[in-house]
């Protein structure tokens, strides 16, 4: 079985992201890149069935800036087989993402997609549905627990609610919450043979993406809070709060 | 004038709370407003739903297939429905909405707009990124259905007392197979859900144990509230999922949120920024979450909540 892991450059997520004085966006200069958490546990996911046999080839792919050949790398160094960049120096929107990535399904012949549940840039949390509908594939979103056997894919998800447990047909798109698992170290040495394995590189001309998009038309902080004041006890704390109408 | 079709969400053959949301977000797009309710036989949810204030109409779409939501079986019944001229397609941006608005987005071949905040006119509105560190004023232009999931924070619930028609409405679209539902475990519980309780308090990693967030939930029954929990919390393993409050979790509003043992990672307080009043009780006097708390309490959790849950009850 072929899995394909998209992935994602985005702001580390340690990062405070300052939104830029003229309102074009969140500076992104100087500012440390990763990949986007949820990939990797995406990609941890994949390689955990792997190491169980039960995967045969991890494919790891990006659409993005040249710059975007780290974060592949990182995740070759983490264990993937190879890599596919789609370079692209303009801004992708979830449905051209989904669009180029369900080429890349057909062109490489991929079983299961394994992708984050959302970047934790734009937040969108699309891509993944949005590609297991273009595939007419079925889709677990927000997986917390995977189990493959034969042709079906058993995955519990983290809904509002509590814990869903879905079966589905494979192929199919599973897209990772949290605490799927935890994301192995990256080590020096395997850095080093990450550089050696295969990245190819395709063009954003070999892909349709002409569907409608949306403008964004302005960037800004969100407004702050009033700041707030300390309460020496219990009393003087449900006596503000009475005050407030709150109890 | 806009024609706004919501996608209204059950839980346990309930309508759920967050769908007068959607409605609320719907209004202040202005224009006709339907809802439409999926089941397998019950109207109960249709019903509520035609209570929502602003609701002009109610479609009832009755399939075998509709006792297990799943987005795989929604969408293409949500895009039959969408053929009847709807100028707009919204739901709650709950896991459900988040599930399937983009499988409907995809059938259609239209971007769709995640998280709706404001408002600035029916194709004109704001959305967070970044766990809403910025805010973003996005806009579609030209005149493709707009495909969107509501932000529950930052809408109150619509009234009721309406009484909008229901009408039983048949879809013809093929739904596949290729997914099924094993089983929900769902926490339950009398407490107010997380996402429309007015009050919510919430206990983090200093809890320690399981057992010691039994505070916590008396606290929380003395206020009416509901209970929640930090990612960290959730993460050792006191108490489940579905109680946490953060980006990753839940994002709330209610009109107040008592944090208690909770340090305020950025992740957490994104969750709780639009919160009317945020109490914090710490025994750490330079935990992150004081800066955003409007009234802060340095002290023992253990004492203090036990107290407030006396001199409250």
């Amino acid at each position: 079985m072929k899995v394909l892991v998209p992935i994602k450059r985005a702001v580390d997520y340690n990062v405070r992201v300052r939104v830029k004085n003229d309102g074009s966006g969140v500076e992104l200069n100087g500012v440390k890149m990763s990949v986007n958490p949820f990939d990797e546990i995406a990609n941890e996911e994949a390689l955990r069935l792997k190491e169980k046999g039960v995967v045969t080839e991890v494919v790891v792919a990006t659409i993005g800036v040249a710059k975007a050949e780290d974060q592949l790398r990182s995740e070759l160094a983490r264990g993937a087989d190879r890599a596919i960049h789609v370079v692209a120096d303009q801004d992708i929107q979830p449905l051209q993402a989904a669009r180029i990535l369900k080429k890349l399904v057909e062109d490489e012949g991929i079983d299961l997609v394994l992708m984050g549940k959302q970047a934790i840039d734009d937040d969108a949390n699309q891509t993944g549905q949005m590609l297991a509908t273009l595939l007419g594939w079925p889709q677990a979103t927000f997986a917390s627990k995977v189990e493959i056997e034969g042709q079906t894919a058993r995955v519990d998800r983290e809904i509002d609610a509590g814990i869903e447990t879905l079966e589905v047909d494979l192929p199919a798109v599973i897209t990772a919450d949290l605490r799927l698992n935890e994301p192995r170290f990256i080590k020096l040495p395997d850095i080093m043979k990450a550089k050696r394995k295969p990245l190819d590189k395709r063009e954003l001309g070999d892909f349709d993406i002409d569907v409608p998009t949306l403008e964004v038309t302005e960037t800004r902080p969100p407004s702050g809070r009033e700041p707030g004041r300390m309460v020496k006890d219990v009393d003087e704390l449900i006596a503000t709060l009475k005050d407030k109408g709150l109890v | 004038m806009s024609k706004i079709l919501i996608v209204a969400e059950t839980l346990s053959g309930e309508l759920h709370p967050t769908t007068a949301k959607a409605v609320a977000c719907a209004q202040a797009i202005g224009g006709d407003i339907h809802v439409a309710v999926f089941g397998s036989g019950d109207q109960g949810p249709a019903q509520a739903a035609a209570e929502i204030e602003g609701v002009t109409e109610v479609l009832y779409v009755q399939h075998d297939e509709n006792n297990a939501a799943r987005a795989a079986t929604l969408a293409p019944q949500v895009v039959a429905l969408a053929a009847e001229g709807y100028s707009h397609l919204l739901a709650a941006n709950t896991t459900t909405g988040k599930d399937l608005m983009p499988r409907v987005a995809a059938l259609l071949g239209v971007p769709q707009v995640t998280d709706i905040m404001a408002v600035h006119g029916p194709r004109d509105f704001d959305r967070p990124i970044y766990a809403g560190n910025a805010i973003t004023r996005v806009q579609a232009p030209g005149d493709f259905v707009l495909v969107g999931t509501v932000r529950t924070a930052s809408f109150g619930a619509a009234g009721g007392g309406n009484s909008a028609a229901v009408s039983d409405k048949a879809v013809d679209a093929e739904l596949p197979s290729h997914t099924r539902l094993v089983e929900q475990k769902t926490g339950g519980g009398d407490r107010p859900d997380l996402q429309t309780a007015s009050r919510v308090v919430s206990g983090g990693r200093a809890l320690g144990s399981s057992e010691n967030f039994d505070i916590i939930f008396k606290l929380a029954d003395a206020l009416g509230a509901g209970a929640g929990a930090s990612r960290a919390a959730v993460d050792a393993g006191y108490v489940p999922n579905d109680m946490q409050v953060g980006q990753t979790g839940k994002i709330i509003a209610p009109d107040l949120y008592i944090a208690c043992g909770i340090s305020g990672a950025i992740q957490h307080l994104a969750g709780i920024k639009d919160a009317g009043t945020i109490v914090a009780i710490n025994n750490d006097e330079n935990a992150p979450i004081f800066e955003i708390a409007d009234l802060g309490l340095v002290g023992d959790l253990f004492e203090v909540v036990p107290q407030l849950t006396e001199k409250l009850g």
